[in-house]
């Protein structure tokens, strides 16, 4: 995929994926909307044309790695994958459910297109780290991205994976952090503050780019960013200002809605409004 | 008997690496500021573009190995007992043991034969942290032949394995050619009693076996390096012979060969148990040997074990 974007048709597709994820949620009754719908234009952006990968054929030695480091917001990642073609959409309907090819965090073992299994936070960055390393070994040019939580980062392994990162200056890993600001138990500033992060990352020897995680194109010229400047020494993050529960009015930035399923009826309410273009 | 050679685990390690790593360009190695004690220093000598010092940082060196290996390496990660199984148990458990990646932790300094570095330094219940985890091979060699075979037929195997090696230079005792994963090794027969060993324990049982015997009592040897998964035929066919069992290892009495031992058997064909490992308790400086005889790990304590098993103890009716 690496046509020019056509804008609208990514925004068409990011509001689809909302749709898939309030479906799939109160369908299954639990789960995590909030981060998921925080992410979906990175997910879209990422997974419709970024990503160089074969939904029929995931092992392709040369694809492109995406890993989830944060793990619980596997629906929006699983909308996309069963868009792309990696297995049947009427399996998102089965989320969470005994026997499911989707687990209630992502098993490597079940899904097809999820590379490493995810779910304990501060994992994904490192694992993203080794995948970098191999693709470098194995002179490959398949790039790895891992898309972190910003709670997550607040779990030290993340740091020990940001210094392996440029001290083996693997300009082929692109982290991207869906900053929405909010955790379980509250605003991230309130819980254990992260700020100042470019700094933090800077510091860490990152090559630091900041957008609005919902504007498409801004994502799509920060990811063609991080290609241009590969080769350069340093792994890029791209800090992505987000809005928890974005999409759905009544699920903006609250918190509650971090680990808590739509209702039938909020799932209602919630479709009607994707469906009108609120978001 | 002219006393055995002797040789640490840890520097055959180091060779056998060198020597996979000329054969499969495929192997990746790993280790956390510890090449020099874990003797990995020597692969990255000879591979340095297949060797990641990853500091002082195992959590991150468990992960990053999860990705190498799901881009298809075999990977080789190495650091103290005590870092890989305790401070990145997470890790393991999560990105490399449930996605059944072909990942060998070769950990070295396990157990008290650690010595002078005391408590901090020393694993007691690394075995019982990596036995609870699904899938996770586990394998405590009995001396540095023992661990090259062993390593050996890991890297011909996919999949995830904890090998525990120690410190100290160890009497070489093994004289196999292959090493068969998951199968006991009787090292002696006998008819009284079944002692069960791992790791440097199994030389001391031995050792203990020459007591006994001047005693009158006859015991049967068993090297169950493998320890997950268990030989439980062996076990089993040992039990029922000698109908007493005891078991050595340099762990804590809790979750590992002891645990595993007991849990078989007293599903399978209940036996009186004496478990010879450290109780409840945590370890301390000194040397290996002054350590060995306050925890009673020596051949003196596994011979008393062992007779007073026989003696106060009558074998269940067959």
């Amino acid at each position: 995929m690496t046509k020019k974007p056509d804008i609208d048709e990514l925004k068409e597709t990011a509001r689809l994926l909302r749709c898939d994820i309030i479906e799939m949620l109160a369908k299954a009754g639990s789960g995590h909307p909030g981060g998921s719908l925080s992410s979906v234009e990175i997910v879209t952006t990422l997974f419709f044309h970024v990503l160089r990968i074969r939904p029929k054929e995931p092992q392709w030695p040369d694809r492109d790695r995406f890993h989830l480091s944060k793990g619980h917001c596997c629906p929006a990642v699983y909308a996309a994958l069963a868009r792309r073609g990696f297995f049947p959409r009427k399996d998102l309907w089965t989320l969470r459910q005994f026997g499911s090819i989707l687990q209630g965090h992502p098993d490597c073992k079940r899904t097809p297109g999820i590379e490493v299994s995810s779910g304990s936070l501060g994992h994904g960055l490192a694992i993203g780290c080794g995948m970098a390393v191999a693709s470098r070994l194995d002179k490959r040019d398949s790039r790895v991205y891992v898309l972190m939580g910003d709670g997550e980062i607040q779990e030290g392994s993340v740091w020990e994976a940001a210094m392996f990162a440029a001290h083996y200056k693997l300009d082929n890993l692109c982290a991207v952090l869906d900053y929405n600001g909010m955790q379980i138990d509250g605003w991230v500033k309130d819980v254990m503050a992260l700020e100042p992060l470019r700094e933090k990352w800077e510091g860490f020897g990152w090559r630091v780019l900041h957008v609005n995680g919902h504007h498409i194109g801004e994502l799509v010229h920060a990811f063609d960013s991080f290609k241009d400047k590969e080769k350069k020494g340093k792994p890029t993050i791209i800090i992505a200002s987000t809005v928890k529960g974005k999409g759905v009015s009544f699920m903006e930035n609250v918190v509650d809605f971090h680990g808590r399923a739509p209702t039938k009826e909020q799932a209602e309410r919630a479709l009607k409004e994707l469906e009108n273009g609120i978001a | 008997m002219a006393s055995p050679e002797m040789k640490m685990a840890r520097e055959a390690y180091g060779d056998l690496l060198v020597e996979l790593g000329k054969q499969n360009e495929n192997i990746v190695v790993l280790d956390a500021d510890l090449s020099s004690s874990t003797n990995t220093y020597k692969f990255a000598k000879q591979f340095p573009e297949r060797f990641f010092n990853c500091g002082v940082a195992e959590q991150n060196m468990m992960s990053v190995a999860a990705g190498l290996a799901a881009s298809g390496k075999t990977v080789f990660v190495s650091t103290f007992a005590i870092f890989g199984a305790g401070r990145a148990w997470d890790q393991v458990r999560n990105s490399l043991a449930a996605c059944r990646f072909n990942v060998k932790i070769v950990v070295t300094h396990g157990g008290i034969s650690v010595g002078p570095d005391g408590l901090s330094h020393q694993a007691i219940e690394d075995i019982a942290l990596m036995r609870a985890i699904p899938g996770m091979t586990v394998i405590v060699p009995c001396d540095a032949p023992e661990a090259v075979a062993a390593i050996r037929a890991s890297s011909e195997k996919p999949g995830p394995f904890y090998i525990r090696l120690g410190r100290p230079k160890i009497p070489i005792i093994w004289h196999g050619d292959k090493f068969h994963i998951g199968r006991a090794h009787i090292v002696q027969e006998g008819e009284h009693v079944t002692i069960v060993a791992c790791g440097i324990m199994v030389n001391e049982a031995l050792a203990a076996r020459e007591i006994l015997r001047e005693k009158g009592i006859s015991a049967e040897i068993i090297n169950m390096s493998t320890i997950k998964p268990l030989d439980e035929e062996a076990l089993l066919a040992s039990a029922k012979k000698t109908r007493r069992v005891i078991t050595c290892e340099e762990h804590s009495v809790v979750g590992g060969l002891g645990g595993a031992v007991s849990e078989f058997l007293g599903e399978a064909f209940p036996v009186p148990i004496i478990r010879i490992g450290i109780r409840d308790r945590f370890g301390q400086s000194g040397t290996p040997e002054e350590l060995m005889k306050e925890y009673k790990l020596t051949k003196n304590d596994i011979a008393h074990a062992a007779e007073k098993l026989v003696k106060e103890r009558p074998a269940p009716p067959v």
